[in-house]
């Protein structure tokens, strides 16, 4: 008589803070085929491919010049416009398309959720890296763009911050992955969410210096809360190391990175309880 | 060992509208739970599953207090009406959503095919998916390119692997869906009514595969259909939901008969003593329809079966014709025989009586239904059909073959021969 052993045991609550890492480890595979989808997917069918990586923020970057570098004057420290528009934006781009991307993880998936399981903070994770893919060739872009005004003569002049550049992108895809699956979290019941998040995305993006400098805020209640806002030093920490002009401060950095742990952590627990049972309410 | 044991396992839904009025429930339950530290106050209330009828709560037990064990290597068919819970009971398995009290314990990987195909992209390509779907259900890349060939091979789509499945058939994508789950090797098999969809020739391969895991590999599986041939061909052991909860367990042939039996009792004879209310019109009118034992007391696989019809005619001169069709409970013909009762058109007004046998060891035991047609001349019946069920009991009890319950419609002995020869060489 063989000894009896359960390998799974499915209880109906499990700890809040049961989060099976190494499940998701062994699924890793899976978070691979996942990021070929989202990529290969995404521009099937389509002419130009993924041009559209490069097409869709060079056309933002001209709308910018010729809004608010043209037409309301707005400083940009004096720095390029081009350069100044495209660093802002290519970062706010990975971490709205993060959000944006994991914020309906349950709704959208809810058909191959109701009938196998596996760990389903995969399909967030996949989105959050196959979106890398998207920042890495813009950022690309941003360098070429860079060159040509570098040998022109342009005074900018990139410093050792650069080094920082990575934690700046884990922070940004932390923000937007802990937000989208919060999000995601909270409209599988309520679908009020939805609606409010998508206009609250959109406003957010003008609480953040990405068309304008923070150097243009003057002191006051505007200031604090453009920098309560986590992704505002992120941002112009990324100005500061590419273009040399920008606010830079350990602290803001450190408080946004803490503001990115809380809330990822936050979210992931949320994120956990939901997904077992959110086949009933979704 | 075990593979899969429920303990007191339940589930519950709540009806209609699940967004209306929630913030407030849920309040009071968040509150009630872990402010309080009481028991969830909306468990309390509830009603069993029954579809038809009307329930008072808006709360409702999908599955309520459901205990079973699977041993390893095991078959299961999971039958049941539509409603009876069996897709809930799966869901729970494959961990898609969480029993609302009660633990499951499972020893071992599960795969389910709740439905073929699923995660499957329609823009990529039959190829690209079986990665997908495969690493969907668990497995790692490395192991899908080692069987990537024999499972085209196994779903026959050979051809068109590398177009998009949006191209596909819809028997095409379950091949697919069928031949990566089938390669998964998980200990435990999930399988939700799957062959529904494709051809008889894939049916068969399916469910040949399936006895393979079963047998050949030792695999539990849990096997949900309502065809019930499949389902006696493949499983061992049977599951009956009903409302909820399980309402048999035990052999398949028994299961399946639960399944299909209406739970009505038959007598084995039925006498008219009324014939103006006796089944029949003003041509023809049944008095009694006796079923009996050849020999012994009881209608039994071993003592032979006598039918004796009797009726009142009421309509001369005709040629009368009386048929008997014996079926199984799920309506499987077994034969259909008639007897000229009136040659000639010489029926006369007065009593009938038509009596035939069966003989010994023909009959499985169980429940089967005779029916009964009269007509004039294979034309038209003059009278409505009418079917009577009756019970074939187990015979031999102490015989060591023949007193085990056998599968079948027919328990017959075959008189088989056998010979030895012996053979030199090779």
């Amino acid at each position: 008589m063989q000894q009896q052993v359960w390998t799974m045991k499915i209880r109906p609550h499990e700890k809040l803070w049961h989060i099976d890492i190494k499940e998701i480890w062994r699924y890793r595979d899976l978070i691979e085929l996942f990021v070929r989808r989202n990529i290969v997917v995404q521009y099937k069918q389509t002419i130009l491919g993924p041009l559209w990586y490069l097409i869709q923020p060079i056309l933002t970057v001209i709308m910018n010049m010729v809004v608010f570098g043209g037409i309301a004057k707005m400083s940009t420290d004096g720095m390029p416009q081009a350069l100044f528009y495209m660093a802002g934006n290519i970062c706010w781009f990975y971490f709205s398309d993060c959000l944006n991307q994991t914020s309906n993880t349950f709704t959208a998936n809810q058909n191959m959720f109701g009938k196998v399981y596996f760990p389903r903070l995969v399909v967030p994770i996949a989105v959050v890296i196959s979106n890398l893919l998207r920042f890495v060739i813009q950022l690309g872009l941003f360098v070429a763009l860079y060159l040509y005004f570098f040998v022109g003569g342009a005074p900018i002049v990139p410093n050792w911050a650069i080094l920082l550049i990575p934690l700046l992108v884990v922070m940004l895809a932390g923000l937007g992955l802990g937000f989208g699956i919060l999000i995601s979290s909270l409209t599988t019941k309520y679908r009020d969410f939805t609606i409010l998040f998508t206009f609250i995305v959109q406003l957010w993006m003008y609480a953040t210096p990405i068309v304008y400098p923070l150097s243009m805020v003057e002191e006051g209640p505007l200031r604090t809360l453009i920098m309560a806002n986590p992704m505002t030093s992120i941002i112009e920490a990324f100005k500061y190391a590419t273009l040399g002009q920008g606010y830079f401060s350990w602290l803001a950095l450190g408080y946004s990175f803490l503001f990115m742990s809380v809330l990822l952590l936050f979210s992931v627990v949320i994120f956990n309880k939901v997904q077992r049972n959110f086949m009933d309410t979704v | 060992m075990k593979a899969i044991e429920f303990n007191h396992v339940g589930k519950q839904y709540r009806l209609g509208l699940v967004s209306t009025g929630t913030f407030s429930h849920d309040l009071s339950r968040w509150w009630a739970m872990n402010v309080l530290g009481k028991e969830d106050p909306f468990l309390k209330i509830g009603d069993t599953n029954i579809r038809s009828k009307k329930g008072e709560s808006e709360f409702v037990w999908a599955l309520k207090d459901i205990n079973f064990s699977v041993e390893q290597g095991d078959v299961i068919g999971i039958i049941g009406k539509n409603g009876a819970g069996k897709s809930t009971l799966l869901k729970l398995l494959s961990r898609v959503t969480a029993p609302t009290v009660g633990e499951i314990n499972v020893c071992g990987r599960i795969a389910s095919l709740l439905e073929v195909g699923t995660g499957f992209h329609p823009e990529m390509t039959g190829r690209e998916n079986i990665y997908m779907n495969g690493a969907i259900m668990g497995m790692t890349k490395a192991e899908i390119t080692r069987k990537l060939d024999e499972i085209v091979d196994f779903s026959g789509c050979e051809r068109y692997i590398d177009t998009p499945v949006k191209r596909y058939s819809s028997g095409m994508k379950v091949r697919l869906g069928f031949a990566v789950a089938a390669h998964l090797e998980p200990e435990i098999l999930v399988v939700d009514e799957v062959l529904a969809v494709g051809d008889a020739e894939f049916q068969k391969k399916a469910i040949g595969k399936m006895q393979d895991v079963s047998k050949g590999e030792g695999r539990t599986v849990l096997f949900v259909s309502h065809n019930m041939a499949a389902v006696q061909k493949l499983c061992k052991r049977g599951i009956l939901l009903e409302d909820g909860a399980v309402k048999y367990s035990g052999g398949i042939e028994d299961t399946v008969r639960m399944y299909i039996d209406d739970g009505t009792t038959p007598s084995q004879s039925v006498f008219y003593d009324d014939l103006s209310t006796a089944p029949g019109n003003d041509k023809v009118r049944i008095k009694s329809f006796e079923v009996l034992p050849v020999k012994g007391d009881v209608v039994s696989v071993a003592s032979g079966i006598h039918f004796r019809l009797t009726f009142m005619n009421y309509y001369p001169t005709f040629h009368l014709d009386a048929a008997f069709v014996l079926h199984t409970a799920d309506d499987t013909i077994i034969f259909n025989s008639g007897k000229v009762v009136s040659p000639h058109c010489q029926s006369k007004i007065g009593e009938y009586v038509v009596e035939f046998s069966l003989p010994p060891f023909m009959l499985n035991r169980g429940k089967y239904y005779m029916t009964i047609w009269m007509g004039e001349k294979n034309k038209y019946r003059i009278c409505e059909k009418y079917s009577h069920p009756f019970m074939v009991e187990d015979a031999f009890p102490d015989d060591p073959y023949l007193g085990k319950p056998r599968p079948g419609i027919l328990k017959m002995e075959i008189n088989a021969s056998s010979q030895f020869r012996e053979v030199y060489g090779k």
